[in-house]
Parts: structure tokens; sequence; C-alpha cells
């Protein structure tokens, strides 16, 4: 039997320019300088634009997969599994090793790729559908069936840029969820949409492992990951770390987490955003003003943040997303959603967040933080903090809810009416 | 095991499969997709391109539709913006500068130049800046990157078209009778087209990595455009032959005809005084214009359509330099494609 993929020491590595990744923001006259400067530096050092030195994206990945195994690839951000995806993608080359596919390939690493807002949903669907490589009788054929499945059939002649994102995601979603390549290749796609959307996106894509084809998925979603594969890869600074179960590699992955996690805020470099002010401390305080990392059931407990900025900040917001240990969203608190206008000085800022009471149940829980301004990122932190939820009497009977009941708890009142 | 199923599979039976085939035509082989480093220059793959044909047309197919989506002129815009330009040399150049137009009627002289320029300058500005639009795509789908320049001239073409309309047009207009050599159009837009798809892969390319090129190409259109006789006329030395020529050709055809063609006659001889022309330009010019292929391609489309003597030596010339332009803009565009979805 032939292999699906077949992968062989795939490296890849890129050039970091220092210039750019060094000094970010800089005064009027430092670019003025820099812009004299940097011709003339030009002539010094040849064709090289500054300095640049290299980074290995991925190193040495080599992995088979059999034609209709459904294989997840977990990491963390950065760690290279998007690079992974778009080298299987030829989107970009490998510096080094080889890559053998075997059946048409089919890639998803954005939801409505080809996408016009111009354009009306109609237009729309042949478009993206002939960008993932669809040839218009395939579409043709297809077409009352994508309709159906989007439910924009209303819609199908208004310009895309008049639909909602949800309905742009669904229409988006049916074209591609109508491809039928031997070997799919899917990014973190279902972050997007609805819940029960969601489902029927990974009901479909389940339809298409079991007509015995192969699919790479990429994902933060440990659930989905574990709905849809039974094998998983991580990938861990550009090399795969573990390769097996999707259990035993969804426990591998929370450990590399929880390690990262250990971290202090300050020292992490893996963050992302502009850098005009970053996240420099973060605890969970309980009821009783004490930093904790673990809060009982039902408590509601405060998150300090501590963060330098560059300037001064006005209409600012800190977004807060919390994840339970699979990566799943359990809640996301926004200052600007809480009516909260952030503004701060130059230099340090110290941000009190109180939460109401949590619903989780016992677990572990990370937390996301994102800075932003009106405009831009200005620094995002992936499991600044971590916290426990320990079991309490949230009931009142003595009785603890269990993780296997659901990802919340809700307490009840009961009274018989007749 | 893939084999087997995909063809008890029944949705793989209705279409043949395409995209990413190396041997689509052998049914019993399943497709296998190679990924390796491959550095340094590639061939052109012209095989690949037309397996994508489809693709290529969707993307044309968008530029066209959307680029007159809520005007209210919508596509008459094709035809307005050749005809203003045309309006504004007649009135400076024709009528100001007196610049020497062989004995046609200035207005339709100038259009009769302007029209496949405008195609060529439309296709090569907007094929230049069409990659980095697209990064979008790039980034996120595999398909030859070549196809993206080569929509944005297609889109250009049906510009083209429409404009073409209202040179038949204005030759009805000034009794100007196409002879043969029009049904050479096709021909000569084919040359015109290998010209813009050269100038604007490369240009695409660098755009690429150097965003300099955004502010580069419009610079470089209209310095191009003087050194192209497209408003002017090439070596003006001895306009009469042409205008007698001309002249003598419409009086064959009906009264109207005969008032246009008079027209012309008193066009010409109010400027008949030798102001402008490439006599007086230095010799380096001279010598940018004789080497610039969309010299001899837009006199010899001029001739074609409206008459005058065929300059087949510089056609010729602009042949093969267009020629190798395609080629070697091809060739830098496939060298250097595979690194912009990292550097875009």
């Amino acid at each position: 039997m032939t292999l699906a993929i077949r992968a062989t020491a795939v490296s890849k590595s890129y050039r970091v320019n220092q210039a750019i990744t060094r000094v970010k923001y800089r005064t009027l006259r430092e670019s003025l300088v820099e812009a004299i400067a940097k011709p003339l530096r030009h002539l010094r050092d040849g064709a090289a634009l500054g300095k640049t030195e290299e980074f290995w994206a991925l190193s040495d990945v080599g992995f088979e997969v059999e034609p209709g195994e459904a294989v997840g690839v977990i990491g963390r951000n950065g760690a290279g599994k998007s690079t992974l995806l778009k080298i299987l993608s030829r989107i970009t080359w490998p510096t080094r090793g080889r890559i053998e596919l075997c059946g048409r390939v089919g890639s998803l690493l954005e939801v409505g790729t080809g996408f016009h807002p111009e354009l009306s949903g109609r237009e729309n669907t042949f478009l993206s559908g002939a960008v993932l490589g669809m040839s218009r009788h395939e579409i043709q054929n297809k077409f009352d069936e994508i309709v159906a499945f989007s439910g924009v059939e209303e819609f199908l002649d208004t310009p895309v840029k008049r639909y909602s994102s949800g309905m742009r995601v669904r229409l988006a979603f049916a074209v591609a969820a109508h491809l039928e390549p031997e070997i799919l290749l899917v990014d973190e796609v279902l972050a997007v949409g609805d819940i029960s959307f969601q489902r029927k996106c990974l009901e479909k894509m389940g339809e298409v492992t079991h007509c015995g084809r192969t699919i790479i998925f990429v994902s933060h979603n440990m659930a989905a990951v574990e709905a849809l594969c039974k094998r998983g890869i991580v990938i861990n600074n550009g090399r795969i770390e573990y390769d097996g179960g999707t259990d035993a590699a969804i426990r591998h992955y929370v450990r590399l987490s929880q390690q990262l996690s250990t971290a202090p805020v300050s020292e992490r470099t893996d963050r992302s955003g502009n850098g005009l002010a970053r996240l420099e401390d973060i605890v969970v305080v309980d009821e009783q003003g004490t930093a904790t990392t673990s809060v009982g059931m039902g408590s509601a407990p405060r998150v300090q943040l501590r963060f330098q900025s560059r300037e001064r900040l006005a209409a600012a917001s800190i977004t807060l997303i919390c994840v339970n240990w699979m990566g799943q969203r359990m809640f996301t608190v926004r200052s600007s959603e809480a009516g909260y206008p952030l503004t701060a000085q130059r230099g340090q800022t110290t941000v009190m967040c109180s939460l109401a009471e949590l619903p989780l149940v016992p677990g572990r829980y990370h937390l996301h933080v994102v800075l932003k301004n009106s405009r831009d990122v200005l620094d995002r932190v992936e499991q600044a903090a971590t916290f426990e939820v320990i079991p309490s009497d949230v009931y009142g009977t003595g009785r603890f809810p269990s993780p296997a009941d659901g990802t919340c708890f809700v307490t009840s009142g009961w009274e018989c009416e007749a | 095991m893939t084999v087997s199923q995909s063809v008890l599979d029944p949705s793989t039976i209705k279409p043949p499969p395409r995209a990413v085939m190396p041997n689509a035509s052998a049914p019993a082989t399943v497709p296998t997709t190679i990924i390796e480093p491959r550095p340094g220059w590639k061939a052109l793959d012209l095989r690949e391109l037309w397996r994508y044909r489809e693709l290529l047309y969707f993307f044309a197919w968008r530029d066209v539709k959307v680029r007159y989506k809520q005007t209210m002129l919508g596509a008459a815009w094709a035809i307005i913006q050749p005809f203003m330009m045309m309006v504004v040399f007649t009135i400076f150049l024709g009528k100001m500068a007196a610049v020497s137009s062989g004995g046609l009627p200035y207005p339709i002289f100038v259009y009769a130049g302007l029209l496949p320029w405008s195609f060529f300058s439309t296709a090569i500005a907007s094929a230049g800046n069409s990659v980095i639009n697209q990064q979008q795509l790039i980034t996120k789908v595999y398909f030859p990157r070549l196809s993206i320049p080569f929509s944005a001239v297609g889109a250009a073409m049906v510009d083209f078209g429409i404009a073409f309309s209202v040179l038949l047009a204005m030759m009805v207009y000034y009794g100007i009778a196409p002879g043969w050599w029009i049904l050479l159009v096709p021909a000569l837009v084919g040359l015109a087209t290998l010209a813009a798809l050269g100038v604007g892969t490369v240009l695409a390319a660098l755009n690429v990595s150097y965003r300099d090129f955004r502010y580069v190409i419009p610079f470089l259109v209209q310095v191009w455009m003087f050194a192209t006789p497209a408003i002017y006329m090439k070596g003006a030395a001895s306009p009469q032959p042409v205008a007698v020529q001309a002249a003598s050709r419409t009086t064959t055809q009906s009264a109207s005809a005969q008032r246009s063609a008079a027209d012309s006659g008193s066009f010409d001889q109010d400027f008949q005084r030798p102001t402008a022309g490439m006599q007086k330009a230095p010799a380096w010019v001279r010598v940018l214009v004789d080497l610039n292929p969309m010299t001899g391609l837009i006199s010899f489309f001029r001739a074609s359509t409206l008459g005058g003597d065929l300059p087949w030596r510089e056609l010729g010339f602009s042949t093969v330099t267009i020629v190798a332009v395609f080629v070697a803009g091809c060739v830098y565009f496939r060298r250097v494609e595979d690194s912009f979805a990292d550097i875009i």
C-alpha cells in the first residue's frame, strides 16, 4: 500500500532581519538617521539587507501518513506547525528535505480564501472554489449542495461585503467543505463561526475521513483534535516531540504548556504584538487579597496585571481569555466591553480586574492576555497565567461536580409544583 | 488502496481531477506531488499554467467585474479614459504644439497610438501590482504564481476590446477605410500582450521584495510613453506621402468620406510648420526610441489600421525584443516565486 504522505528530514529556515526585530519603535530622528545610513550600509555590506540571522522554523521533521488517517498536529504558537502545513500545501518551500504526497491535495488554511468583498455570494462561490482547486464543472455540480449547507440562499446575489461575518464564514466553509481531495490540510479554521456550525463542519470533515481521505489538522483546540483524529503529532521548537495516539499526544502537549507557564511573564519571548506596551506581571488574587494559583469553585478571583508602556495610551483595552487544559475557550472578558476606558501614562500601570463567581469545574485553566489600543495589538501573551480550580461545596450538599459533567457548573433550585 | 477507493467513489467519476496532477491523463496512477527545495532557475512550465487555465480565467473575470463596481458609468470608463486622453492630446499637442501626424487628422492619429499604448501601460501597471495585491491568496493557497500577473494582463485586454470599437467608429467618422492589414490587429495585440506579460511579471516580482516599485511603476509608465511614438510621429520627416496616400484612398469612398479627407487636408496645411517631430530630439533620445520595443509595434498598429507604409523591419526588431523580454520576465519570476510567501 502506498503512503499518502511521506516526509523525510524536512527543515525550513527563515532569515530574520535583526535590524527589524531589534528596535521596532524609534523616534523620527532615529528613523531619519536610519534612512540615510541604510543605503550607505547597503553599499558597504553588498546586497544583503541589514544583518540577517537564520532561524530554523522546522528541523528534521519526518513522518509517514497512511491513506485515510486523520492526524492532528498540535503545538504552541510559533512551534512550527503552521510552517509545516504551509510546506505541505506548497505555499512555501523547505530549505532541506523531501515530501511525497500521493493524491490530490486540498488545503484550507483560512476561511474564505479568494473571497472578494465586492462580488456576490454566487460569484464568490465560484471564485473561491476555483482558488481552492475545484473545476468550474465541479462547482456547478455541487452548487446547490454548497448553498444549502451554508444557509445563505436568500443573499446569494448580495455582495459579500454586506454579509455579516457569520454568513461569510458559513458560505466560505461550505465551499471548502465540498472540496474532495485525497489529502486535506486544515489549519485552525474551526476557531471561527458559531458552535452549531463548528459542529456541522467537524461532522463534514469526519465524513471525509470515512471515505478514506487523509486529513492533517492543525489546531489549538484539543477537543476538536480529539474528536477528529486518532493520531497526534506534537511539534515543539520546530521538532517532532511526540507522534502517537491522540490522548497521549494531548497529555504531552499539556505537559509542555505547564513547563511554559512556570516562566515569569516578563521573561517570555513567545509573544506577539507591536511591543508598544508589554505585560510585565500577572497574578491571580483570591477573595482574601492574596496571590494564589488555586481558587475554589464558585469563588470570584481578581486578576492583577502590570504593564509597561512606551507612550501614553488612550482608548486601550485588555482582553483576558480563559482556556481549559484542552485549549477550549471558557470565557473572554474585555475591559472595553465592561465599559472601562483604559488610559495609561508612559511607564508602569497596574490594573485590577475583578471577575464574577467562576462557574468552572475543577481543573487547570490558563489566561491569555491581549493588550490593544484602538488599532493595533500591543502585546499578546498566551498562557500568561495559570490557575487551578479546586473542588468546593458549591451546591451545599457535599457533592462536587466533576469535570466529566461538563465545562461549567450551574447551581439549581428544585421544587415540586403539583 | 487510494486507487480502488477513488474508483469506487462516485464523486470522482464525474469531473476529471485537475490541479496538482503531473499525469492527469493516466487515470490508473494516483497523482504524486514531490516537494523539495528547488533553488536556482526553473523552466517556465506552461503545462501547469495550462492546467490552471480556469483559475486564470476566474482571476481575470474577477478583475473585470470588480473594476467598475459601484461606479455610475460602469464599463463606459473603458471608453471614456482613452477618449479623454485623445481630447487632451489633441488640444495640447495637436493644436497648440502642432505635432505632426503624418497627414492624418490628429485625433484619430493619436487615438490609434494611444489605444495599444494604454493597453500596454494599464496591463503592466496592474500586473506589476497584482502579486502584492494578492498577498492574502499567496500566503494561503497554492497555484502557479504566474497566473496572477497573467490574469491582470488578460483583464486589461477586455478594456482594449471595448476601446477598439471607438477606433472603428472614428474611422467611419473620418472616412478612413481599413485595408486588409487590419486583419493583423489580433496578432499585434498578441505581441503587445507578450510585451506586457514580460514587463509585468518582472515588475510584479520586484515589487514583492522592494515595494519601491509601487512608486516606480507610474513614473516608468509615463517616461515610457514619451519614449514611444504613440502621441507623436516617429521621424516625421516627410508627412506628405502618407497624407497623399490617405487622401487618394479615401476619394473612392462616399461623399462624407471626401469631406473628412478635405478636413484632414486643411488640418494638415494649418500645421505644416516643421516644429515638432523627432529631428529636433537629441541623438540619445532617438536611439532610445529606436530601441524601445513598443515603437515598432505601435507604428505598425497605426499603419495597419489607418493605412500608410507598414514598418516591417521595425516590427521584426520589436518582435525579437518582446519575445526576449517575455521569456526573461517569466524566467526571473519563476526563479523568485518560491520566496514570495515568505517575504511578501
